[in-house]
């Protein structure tokens, strides 16, 4: 991944930024230009709350080049408190442990090194709340 | 709008790991298959489905390519894509261009070469019809994305590995009669269920292959058909196209695909008919929990009913609602631009009379269903026997 890629993504990635639609009050994680809602372009920025609950989930283990490491790893949908929902790993925790309806906690995390010479690559994961 | 015929089919002999063959040549070999069969002198123009010949072969700009090698230089030709759904977006798009009264003989096309990489390479080529930033940086695959749609229908509906592995079963049964499939192999609920697991719940068995592959249609209005073709022409009766959130995580319900629900409901409408008018299903069963979320979109079982009734047998080739008769993608194989192309070869095939062994009895409509990403796009067509 490019470092100009890398850097536009840090609001979000790193302090889980969303945009609240100012008209209908929708929040949209990845921020957005237009709410799917209500069309409204006018946002205010909020930061996600890091507490919620595993929708669904699977365990991975045939995954990318990139995570080779951590395989078998559980991978799921979380859904945080007020609705919005977001892919996550569920760590910490054995993964044939992990069920759906589990209560987490979304922590900062190393996610990824981009190779041997490439930047390390952050974000969240869940962890058992 | 005029109504469009499909007078000509074709696809490669045989699909699988075409080492032989190039990009360009498996899909003019297909292509050819198809003008040859409508027994058409010209093209007034050319669609060609591709999900990523860019990532796969490092070569884009089809069009030009794939009309030049037809020995069609200079026709305007143009290349779809909608993930694996591309292939369906190309007969839609021919479609329109001949019911629409701009041109009259168009070819529609899909193709993808996927063997020439590695399987991280295709892999990762497959992933970008996910969201790069939101799902794959997190380490999400396809597989990985289908196992949660799994997962939550398990959760739900009390869906069993069983069930799923039942579709691989019944896909492999029906492989075994058609010369093209990839996998003409029968296996077991045993089998799938004892294959490595690549996302839990989904085995490799639960998965389609990775493939080479293209197939090719000729499109024509109805009106002509009648003059200039020998076979029995098929009526491209009804169209049926839709998107949803490229995202899994944001949709409401993880087991529900809305995209194919809406399609199939404009494509129904369009063509003025409903299920019970359908006599097969050719839907896009990329892993074994797409082919039972789909059956329950289309409206052919109940919601969370698609494991009992392909258990019941009712989804097979001698049920009341056979589905994937040509073996899907499960065992004819997935080059995925290809796929909803070849759906079309095959219906027009059954609805000529001309599938062999595999012939559902007078088949006179028949519904095809093609997929983008986790169901973020869908093409449904409904073909009738003119």
């Amino acid at each position: 991944m490019p470092s100009a890629n890398y850097t536009r993504e840090i609001p979000q990635r790193y302090r889980l930024e969303a945009s609240r639609c100012v008209k209908c009050g929708q929040v949209h994680y990845p921020p957005r230009l237009i709410c799917p809602g209500c069309r409204s372009r006018q946002f205010e920025t909020v930061a996600l709350p890091s507490g919620g609950k595993v929708v669904t989930y699977t365990i991975i283990s045939v995954g990318p080049s990139d995570f080779a490491a951590e395989v078998p790893y559980a991978l799921g949908i979380v859904e945080l408190e007020g609705g919005v929902r977001l892919m996550a790993q569920i760590v910490d925790v054995p993964p044939e442990k992990v069920s759906i309806g589990m209560p987490v906690t979304l922590e900062f995390r190393k996610l990824y090194e981009e190779g041997k010479a490439g930047i390390i690559c952050y974000g969240h994961k869940a962890v058992p709340a | 709008m005029r109504d469009v015929a499909i007078i000509g089919v074709g696809a490669n002999p045989r699909w699988g790991e075409l080492w032989g063959q190039s990009l360009r040549d498996i899909f003019v070999e297909a292509a050819l298959a198809a003008i040859d069969d409508a027994g058409v002198d010209h093209l007034d123009g050319m669609y060609v489905g591709c999900m990523s010949s860019g990532i796969f072969t490092g070569q884009e700009h089809l069009a030009s390519l794939m009309s030049d090698y037809l020995g069609q230089k200079h026709i305007p030709a143009t290349r779809v894509e909608s993930a694996c759904a591309s292939g369906g977006l190309a007969v839609k798009s021919a479609f329109l261009e001949v019911a629409s009264g701009y041109r009259d003989i168009i070819l529609a096309g899909g193709v993808e070469k996927m063997t020439d990489v590695s399987g991280g390479e295709a892999t990762f080529a497959l992933g970008t019809a996910a969201d790069g930033e939101y799902e794959g940086y997190h380490g999400a695959t396809f597989p990985g994305l289908y196992a949660m749609i799994a997962k939550a229908h398990m959760a739900r509906y009390g869906t069993t590995h069983e069930m799923l592995a039942q579709v691989a079963v019944k896909n492999h049964a029906n492989g075994m009669l058609n010369p093209m499939a990839q996998y003409r192999s029968e296996i077991t609920v045993q089998q799938v269920l004892n294959s490595v697991m690549i996302a839990e719940p989904l085995h490799i068995l639960d998965c389609s292959p990775i493939t080479d592959g293209a197939a090719a249609v000729i499109l024509c209005p109805l009106d002509m058909a009648k003059k200039i073709s020998k076979k029995q022409p098929v009526k491209i009766a009804g169209v049926g196209h839709a998107t949803d959130t490229i995202q899994l995580a944001q949709r409401p319900d993880p087991t529900w695909l809305e995209s194919t629900a809406l399609a199939a409901e404009a494509a129904f409408k369009m063509a003025g008919v409903s299920r019970k008018d359908i006599d097969l299903y050719e839907v896009h069963d990329c892993f074994t929990i797409a082919e039972l979320a789909v059956i329950e979109a289309l409206g052919l079982v109940d919601k969370g009913k698609s494991g009992e009734a392909t258990l019941k047998g009712r989804t097979a080739r001698t049920g009341d609602i056979p589905v994937n008769v040509s073996g899907g993608l499960k065992s004819k194989g997935h080059p995925v631009g290809a796929t909803g192309a070849v759906q079309i070869v095959e219906l027009t095939r059954q609805l000529r009379g001309e599938a062999g062994e595999r012939q559902i009895a007078k088949a006179r409509r028949a519904l095809a269903q093609n997929m983008g990403g986790s169901g973020g796009s869908a093409v449904v067509h409904i073909l009738e026997v003119a």
